[in-house]
Formats: C-alpha cells, structure tokens, sequence
C-alpha cells in the first residue's frame, strides 16, 4: 500500500478503535489516536512479519511498552492479518474474552505481555542482544509513552541498549505531552528528550509522528545507522483525528457519548475525504 | 567439610553443558564474582552478558532473549532480585511464560551482618505467589547439580534460591532426585520434619538426635517449594503425632504456610513451623544467627520434642 492509501486507512483503524471502545465500555482511546500512524507504518511499511507464519526465527520483534494503547494495537494487528477484527469488536474487555485490556502474547503477532510500564525497551535490549548472539538480522521495535519515561526501567535500558551499542533497535516515544493527570511537562518534565537519549548513546530522530510519510523515513534512516540504537520521537496530538477529543487529557481513557460518537466518526470520515 | 558452595555447583553445570548448547547465557548485575560465575563468563564471554547494577533491567533483558530462543539464566543477589525486579519477574517471566531461569543468590540471611536490606527472607512467599512461576531451594551441591540439569530440560521459568556458604553435604554424585518430588533423608512414625534449603542438614542431624532419644522421625527435603509435593508430604504425615517445618525464610507464606494448608485441608494434625522471626534479625554470621533462634539441630530436636509431648 502506499503512502496515500495508508493515511486514509488510518482513519478507517481509527473508527475500529472507537467502535471498540463503546461495545467494551472503556479504553485508553487519547493514546490510541496519537500512537495508531507509527503502528501503521511498522506494520504496513517497515516490518517483517507474515500472518501466516508469525514465529518465523527470522522476523522482527514489536513490543508494545505503552500496552494501555492496545486497542489501536488490536485494530493494526487486525488489518494486518493476524486477528478478526469483527471478533475484537465484539468481544473487546468482555466476561472470559481472550481480548483483554493490555496486549497478551496468547494472541498471534503479539509477542509479549505488557500493561506496567516500562518493561518494553529493556525486552527489546534482550531481543536484540539475542539477535546478535545468533547472527540473525531481524530488527526489533517498541513504542513508548511519553509519560512511561518517568520509569527508571526506562533509563536502565537505555543504559545497556547504548553500551551494547544495538543498531538492530529502535523505540519510538509517541510523544503527545499529555499523560492522565495533565501536561507531562507540569506531571515530569521531559523537554530535553533528545538530548537525554543522545548522552545514552543513542540516535535521535524527530518527526510529526501523526505523518506515516515522516515515520516511514525516520525507520528507513533508523535502518541505516550502524553502531548504536535509534531513538524515534514521535511528535504526535493525543486524540488526533476529531476535534473532540484532540489535546483533551479527559480523553486518556473515556467512552464517548452518542452525540460525541456521532461527531468523532463525521470527523474522521471528512479527515479522509480531505486526503483525496 | 565440602567447601563447594551450591552457587558454584549451578556454574560448573552450566559450563558442562554450554560446550554443547551456545543458546545457554548467564546474564549478572556486577554480580558474576559472587554468583560463582567468573569462570563461566571467562569461559564463555559469548554466552555471558554484564548487565550493571539494575536488577530490572537484568530480568526484562533476560525474558526479551528468551522469548529469542535462549536459555539465560540470570544470577543476583536473591534480595535484589526478588524484590527489585519482582513485576519483571511477575510480567516478563511468568506473565509472559519466557523461560528464565533466576538464580537468587547469597539467599535468606547469608549476607549475615550486612543487615535487612541485603536478607531475603521473603523470597518463597513473594515468588511463590506469581501464577506460573516455580521455586526451588535446593539443599546440598550434588541436589543443586541435579536440579540444574533438570531445570535446562525445560522451557519455563523458575526461581532457584541458594545460600553464599558452602553445605556440609547430605548426598553424594549421583544423589537421589526426582523433579518436583521431596527426596525422603529418613522414615519414622513419631513425627514428620519438612525442611528445605540450608535447613535441611540441621533436620537431618536433629532426626539423629531424636533417634537416640527412642523418637523416630521422617525427615523431608522439600527442595521444591512450588509445585509443593503434597502427595509425600500427606503420605509421610498420615501416622505421626505432628509436623515440623523448618525454613531460612519469614514466617509467613514460606515452607511452613503452605505445608500448614496441606495438613489442615486432608488430615489436621499439629503442625509447628520454623521460621526466622517477623523481625530484622539477630546482627551474626548466618550460623550464629540460625543458632540464636534454635535454627540448628538441636533446636529442631527440641521443638519436636516439645510438639509431640
């Protein structure tokens, strides 16, 4: 698919997550938004994988660190081929569904288990180390939070990430400035992000992360880059796709009601038309 | 005196076996020296990862590599471990179900005098209580030799506890050992001793004690902890007077609580447990410690005698 067919889906996925959202009763449908064009772009453009053969030794590692994101995840994974998205629809977060609020590795394509934070960059650590041990040339990926950074995990595997110097890495922070209790920058400040990850050892990358044709570049340059991991910002707005709830911290985890639901999906529909 | 202590048994069978399987990998948090683990690293520095002091990181790497296909056994002080890095082992490891193998060392009160922070006195109960994961606290070399042998047949993951000193050993090369299966040290009708870990040799010289006393007791070295053999423990206690348990651990959610459920829901008997106390302990080497609240033979003997009347 290219670029332009891409951009359009996007929206499409976006009413998926919503749909979601309302038949389950609840989820973190802000992030979602923000962090749905990077999963697009690493599944649709950038990643190894097949459906049908998902444990294939040879593919590329994704592990979702901001699991709360998993309806988006969900929704991806579903366009990709790996699950029935009429299925996650229905069965989203209900009594005894396999599909639960964070990503489980019981389900195909999802590799491990997430929801705490910061557990997904030091995973990676090891996923890329063992690519190296066994000489494999799988790339490994995970996308952060911009709030999760606040863990100490984070900072420990981007220590060892940096030591072992892992150009087979590259995490991306979907950073939308916003966490469940307001401004990251009011919650903890993380304005120097570059510049932290650079004194780790890293390559640092900005991008609009709401643009599939920047992301695309950013991993194809991230690919590029020998002798240390890729760091990808993400530039992105929380709730990106409607009005309604775009750079609205109320909407890190809300269901929307029949008349915001009405609005959000003639958003999304008229943010598609534009595209053609 | 042995002077092998059980951490440096688990490196000599890791080393054995990593000539043949390049997918085996021990991973340290500046810890190599006193996992017993320089000669593997020297050995094996492609098999061998330094990960630093971060604990968490230590577990998180380990499951990631995992989940790649290698068998990384992931040594650190049982204290960090168990507890620093206990959601890495709860979501990464058994959440997960990566195959990782952590291996607490310098477990319980080994660290002795260097106080709380560095005891691990509630490593059974905290690890016990994750869905999925395995402990083990095996008591002598040759034991701790078997079980990592089993331990590398398998692809799941499991917390193993050892102590820092070396063991006075129970068995020998070859010793009895049957995965998940208590190993009977002795039989006797009077009373039935579960021990575990370095609590085991005392059990076993205190049963001798008892025996010249004319009191006859079965001695259990229940080095798995999780899955628990229930099915030795109800049949070794179906006919004595009581159980005595015996653990380098808190009193609470160790050996002792989970042996206490088994007896209580199939056959209720007396059941004494045996345990550090709910407290910072004593400042001493582990011995003096273990002395000072009747953690060595004879105060074993003497707290059977004391149950049975």
């Amino acid at each position: 698919m290219d670029i332009l067919e891409l951009k359009k889906m996007s929206y499409d996925l976006r009413q998926n997550v919503v749909d979601m959202i309302v038949e389950g009763k609840g989820g973190h449908i802000g992030g979602d938004m923000s962090v749905i064009d990077t999963l697009i772009t690493l599944y649709f453009k950038q990643m190894n994988i097949d459906p049908a053969d998902p444990e294939n030794p040879d593919r590329d590692r994704f592990v979702m660190s901001k699991g709360h994101s998993v309806e988006a995840y969900y929704a991806v994974l579903a366009a990709r081929g790996f699950l029935n998205i009429d299925e996650v629809i229905a069965n989203f977060s209900r009594f005894g569904s396999k599909y639960i609020g964070h990503p489980n590795n019981k389900l195909p394509g999802i590799e491990m288990n997430s929801g705490s934070l910061g557990h997904g960059l030091p995973v990676c650590v090891g996923m890329a180390l063992a690519g190296k041990m066994n000489q494999k040339n799988y790339r490994v990926y995970t996308v952060m939070g911009d709030g999760e950074l606040a863990e100490g995990s984070v900072w420990e595997a981007a220590m060892s990430g940096g030591h072992y110097k892992l150009d087979n890495l590259c995490a991306v922070v979907d950073r939308n400035r916003l966490q469940i209790s307001g401004s990251t920058e009011d919650v903890m400040a993380q304005d120097d992000l570059e510049e932290r990850f650079r004194s780790f050892g890293w390559h640092v990358i900005q991008v609009d992360g709401n643009d599939i044709a920047q992301l695309d570049a950013a991993f194809n340059k991230a690919k590029e880059t020998k002798g240390k991991p890729t760091l990808v910002i993400a530039n992105t707005i929380k709730g990106f796709g409607s009005s309604v709830m775009e750079n609205k911290a109320a909407w890190h985890h809300k269901v929307p009601t029949a008349e915001e639901y009405a609005q959000i999906k003639a958003d999304f529909a008229a943010r598609k038309e534009a595209l053609a | 005196m042995n002077k092998i202590p059980n951490r440096q048994a688990i490196c000599e069978v890791l080393m054995e076996k990593a000539k043949e399987d390049k997918d085996i990998v021990v991973l340290c948090s500046d810890s190599r020296g006193s996992a017993s683990m320089t000669p593997f690293a020297n050995a094996f520095p492609e098999q061998f990862v330094e990960i630093g002091i971060a604990e968490q990181d230590l577990v998180s790497i380990s499951a990631g590599m995992a989940s790649c296909g290698k068998k990384p056994f992931a040594a650190s002080p049982a204290c960090f471990l168990s507890t620093r890095s206990y959601e890495q082992i709860k979501v990464d490891c058994a959440y997960s179900g990566t195959n990782v193998k952590l291996i607490g060392i310098s477990g319980g009160i080994s660290y002795g005098a260097l106080g709380m922070s560095h005891h691990s006195a509630q490593d059974i109960a905290a690890i016990s209580a994750i869905p999925n994961m395995r402990v083990y606290l095996p008591s002598d070399r040759f034991q701790t030799a078997c079980l990592t042998e089993a331990l590398l047949k398998d692809t799941m993951p499991a917390y193993i506890r050892v102590g820092r000193n070396p063991v006075e050993d129970i068995y020998t090369d070859g010793c009895p050992f049957e995965m998940d299966k208590a190993t009977i040290l002795a039989e006797g009708e009077d009373v039935l001793i579960v021990a575990c870990g370095e609590m085991v040799r005392p059990s076993y010289e205190a049963a001798k004690l008892l025996e010249e006393k004319g009191i006859h007791a079965c001695v259990l070295d229940m080095y798995c902890i999780k899955p628990l053999d229930t099915e030795s423990i109800l049949e070794k206690a179906k006919n004595v007077k009581a159980v005595i348990t015996v653990e380098e651990h808190s009193p609470f959610g160790g050996l002792g609580s989970m042996v206490s459920q088994v007896i209580g829901a199939n056959n209720p008997k007396k059941v004494v447990n045996l345990a550090l106390p709910d407290a910072p302990v004593i400042t001493g080497t582990s011995r003096e410690v273990f002395d000072y609240y009747g953690l060595n033979a004879e105060g074993i003997a003497a707290a059977v005698q004391k149950a049975i009347g």
